[in-house]
């Protein structure tokens, strides 16, 4: 079952592509912490890609940190294969951790169901927002919802968002 | 002279946007004054993935040719595909500008491609 509103972040330890291994301490600064279930082949993803890596490029100095996870069997999506994680995060010069969820029990824990799928908890690491990016995957400059920017802005003016819910849009995660 | 369309519409259902493209598909040939019926195949298994050489969903082919002239074959499998829109930017649909153009080249009658769709199971939906 997706973890609900107010639960608590579920933790996890875990290899990033940069060679470290991460857990929540490693963001243990951080006033918010967005947990994004992540993979390279879906075209969701690619789609938002770019918006993403913006927004964490923006809110970096205002103690917000991402964190992605790729639980996709990569058995059946070689895309997803860590050594192509590597090389994703390399090319777009991700502005956060990509790491590898290989036992695929983290997903399991959250709930996780799509990519991308955000999971956003507050300084006391309880769940505030899970959700899509915005309301438009497709185009940027049509998007008239941005639900993750105003759940930012609202956690870091110590405001529950608005809106705390909304369908994640995407592809399934691909399960063994 | 408008030449016959065929129009195949392919897509696996755990792709979310397949109905909006489906309807996009829809208005254009509605826009572009085509009469023809849309054969909408729901691709859900990996041997009907391979047998159709589905690049993912959703595809649309008109007169058996991908909308995306520029696809590379494919062995075929359960996947959401990724589109390259005009502007280089990455989605899973295909730009309406996209479909228009496969479907004015075909009622203009040049030739069509290879790759029909000989469905697992189909459904034929005006």
């Amino acid at each position: 079952m997706t973890l609900a509103t107010s639960a608590a972040l579920v933790p996890f330890a875990l290899p990033g592509v940069d060679g470290q291994s991460y857990s929540p301490q490693s963001f243990r600064d951080a006033k918010v912490l967005a947990v994004i279930f992540w993979c390279n082949h879906c075209p969701y993803v690619r789609a938002w890609e770019d918006r993403v890596i913006a927004l964490q490029r923006e809110y970096a100095g205002r103690d917000v940190r991402f964190v992605l996870i790729n639980s996709n069997d990569p058995a059946k999506y070689p895309e997803d294969s860590f050594e192509k994680m590597q090389e994703r995060a390399r090319l777009k010069a991700y502005p956060f951790p990509y790491l590898f969820d290989a036992t695929q029990e983290v997903a399991r824990s959250y709930g996780a169901t799509r990519t991308p799928e955000i999971f956003l908890f507050d300084a006391a690491r309880r769940l505030r927002y899970h959700g899509a990016p915005d309301d438009n995957f497709e185009d940027p400059q049509a998007v008239r919802q941005t639900y993750f920017r105003d759940a930012l802005e609202a956690m870091l003016a110590d405001r529950a968002p608005a809106v705390a819910e909304t369908p994640p849009r995407g592809c399934t995660i691909k399960w063994r | 002279m408008k030449h016959a369309v065929r129009v195949d519409f392919l897509y696996w259902e755990k792709c979310p946007s397949h109905e909006e493209a489906l309807d996009r598909l829809r208005a254009i040939l509605r826009e572009e004054g085509i009469v023809t019926d849309v054969r909408v195949t729901h691709v859900d298994s990996d041997e009907a993935a391979q047998a159709l050489r589905f690049p993912g969903s959703p595809t649309i082919r008109i007169n058996g040719r991908d909308v995306q002239s520029e696809v590379e074959a494919a062995d075929g499998r359960l996947t959401c595909r990724l589109y390259i829109l005009e502007d280089g930017r990455a989605s899973p649909l295909p730009s309406a500008e996209m479909i228009r153009r496969a479907v004015r080249a075909a009622a203009a009658g040049e030739a069509s491609g290879a790759g029909e769709a000989s469905a697992a199971r189909q459904s034929v939906d005006s």
